[in-house]
């Protein structure tokens, strides 16, 4: 565990002098900066009516640009290593595969907790300017939900980096695979039951999210839901990077 | 130190290494000397645990290489041939990485001593991306010299390097050979010739010789060709040269200039040297070759080719043999 942590050490600091870090940032707080602008401009006229869903204004576009950001954070960790040659260094080092992994995915999600922090500034203007505040339990939810969503998605990265030396095919990997389980809820419209219809609804990654943890509900079910792909998916990277000593 | 049996490793259809047996003790520098391609690198990447082998077994600082890699390399330091670097990184910083992942203790402390031991402590706040080739590689050493290994694998330690730099390279390695086992890889045979105890030589993916670089020489060279200088007039000289027991073949090179093959295990050149005073002419010059390496790493390499080329063109190297 030690070593993980020190792998994500490195990778963090990486984040911040590459201009990836500033990119995402900027593409991030620039879009939501946008559109919390217009709704809290048309909330006070009163365009839309009934109250403002300050945690919804955020996280709503929020989540979605997270489906094109997370491939972009996660493309070069495993991918460079393989082009560079470094992860021959880091696989003669006394060290396992797990916790390379693990360490490069921590450092992810270290970063986007950075992120996060950084988006509270929202919830601060909007707990300001409404009236009677905000509902500080549904924005704990939210963020809850959100780094467990997060977490996920950067875990399916940090796999199919370890999948290419290329980093854009990993980008477009991280990107179909993260699509898929977003829209795959598409294949059980509503109103539709059976077994089929459960199981798909259950792999929809949007719905956990959008149904549970934005609106304050903190269901059991959809947190096993997201810690399973997170672990499943850093397994599935261990074994690759595991089977590359044995081609 | 480094004790290994039978190891092979496939890539698929293609053999890369077959079957190598050998064994490097303490205190011994090793030279793993073939042409590219070889296996040479493979063999290093097996040691190194970085990829398990086809078949074989082995120990490397008393481990076993399959069933306890994490061991091994916990005491093998290791120069991959590219030496991969991450350019973003300063060297202390990067060096503080490599510490910090095999786990020294004081690390600050032992950082600054491999920068002093390599001579790179006055560039220790530079980008790696901005050192010059010679310079990184001194960065790979001593990230491999981090944590004191009781085994240092370095493939081909002196590509890219100026004669400067290559003289100190090799002036570190002999110093740690002194202590450890020290296994380089290298296709330049002077290399090999001036640092190692032991020199393994490998083409296709097999051992084509082993022994000490001077053994080697003379096991190859057999007697040896000797050169011969006289002053003036050399006639009836290659006559009286013939007749001498154990010259096999005289060839004039110059009228005043002779080479001497002589037959294996012989040194000629007590007698030669008598024939020639004792004939009247005057001995100017006598001297033995000795087969380099490179001749050597021909002779051994060329059996090789030949198999190779047999393969590819039949008749023609059957012609050849005739």
């Amino acid at each position: 565990m030690r070593n993980a942590w020190t792998i994500a050490k490195r990778e963090f600091n990486h984040y911040f002098v590459s201009p990836v870090a500033y990119a995402v940032a900027f593409t991030l707080f620039l879009v939501l900066g946008i559109i919390f602008n217009f709704n809290v401009a048309t909330s006070t006229i009163g365009f839309f009516g009934g109250p403002p869903q300050v945690t919804q204004w955020v996280f709503g576009p929020f989540v979605t640009l997270m489906l094109f950001l997370t491939p972009g954070l996660t493309m070069r960790l495993l991918a460079e290593e393989q082009r560079t040659g470094t992860l021959e260094l880091l696989l003669t080092a006394p060290i396992k595969e797990w916790e390379l992994v693990t360490g490069k995915w921590l450092a992810a999600v270290a970063f986007m907790c950075v992120i996060l922090f950084i988006s509270a500034i929202y919830f601060v203007i909007g707990n300001a300017i409404t009236d009677p505040g905000l509902d500080w339990g549904v924005v704990g939810s939210a963020y809850l939900g959100f780094l467990l969503l997060v977490a996920a998605l950067m875990a399916i990265g940090v796999f199919t980096s370890s999948l290419f030396a290329n980093q854009i095919a990993a980008f477009f990997a991280t990107f179909a695979i993260s699509l898929g389980l977003w829209l795959v809820g598409l294949f059980a419209p509503q109103g539709e039951t059976g077994i089929f219809a459960e199981v798909v609804r259950y792999l929809d990654i949007s719905g956990h999210y959008y149904d549970n943890f934005i609106r304050g509900v903190l269901d059991l079910s959809s947190t096993v839901y997201f810690v399973s792909v997170t672990v499943l998916f850093l397994f599935l990277a261990t074994r690759v990077v595991e089977s590359r000593r044995w081609r | 130190m480094i004790q290994v049996e039978d190891l092979t490793k496939r890539y698929g259809a293609r053999t890369a290494i077959d079957r190598l047996t050998f064994h490097a003790n303490k205190g011994e520098i090793v030279g793993f000397l073939g042409p590219n391609g070889a296996g040479k690198t493979t063999t290093m990447r097996i040691l190194t645990g970085f990829m398990p082998p086809s078949e074989g077994s082995g120990r490397v600082a008393g481990f076993d290489l399959l069933t306890e890699s994490l061991e091994v390399r916990k005491r093998v330091g290791y120069l991959p041939e590219s030496v991969p670097l991450y350019p973003e990184m300063t060297v202390v910083q990067y060096l503080d990485f490599m510490a910090e992942l095999r786990q020294i203790p004081n690390r600050a402390d032992r950082v600054d001593e491999v920068m002093e031991m390599v001579r790179i402590d006055d560039r220790a706040e530079s980008y790696i991306g901005n050192l010059s080739k010679g310079l990184r590689q001194r960065v790979g050493l001593a990230q491999a010299l981090l944590h004191k290994p009781e085994v240092l694998i370095m493939d081909e330690p002196m590509d890219g390097l100026d004669p400067q730099q290559q003289k100190e390279v090799k002036a570190l390695i002999r110093e740690i050979g002194k202590e450890q086992t020290v296994m380089l890889s290298t296709h330049i045979l002077a290399h090999a010739q001036e640092l190692c105890n032991r020199v393994i030589i490998i083409a296709g993916g097999r051992i084509v010789a082993e022994d000490t670089p001077e053994r080697l020489s003379t096991q190859i060279a057999g007697g040896g060709r000797i050169h011969l200088q006289v002053d003036g007039d050399s006639d009836g000289l290659v006559e009286a040269l013939r007749a001498i027991s154990g010259v096999v073949d005289v060839r004039r090179v110059a009228s005043d200039r002779f080479e001497i093959e002589t037959a294996p295990g012989t040194d000629g050149r007590a007698k030669i040297a008598h024939a020639v005073v004792t004939g009247g002419w005057r001995l100017l010059e006598l001297h033995r070759d000795k087969a380099s390496l490179e001749e050597i790493f021909l002779e051994l390499t060329k059996d090789e080719k030949d198999a190779q080329a047999s393969v590819a063109l039949p008749k023609k190297s059957n012609q050849r043999s005739t």
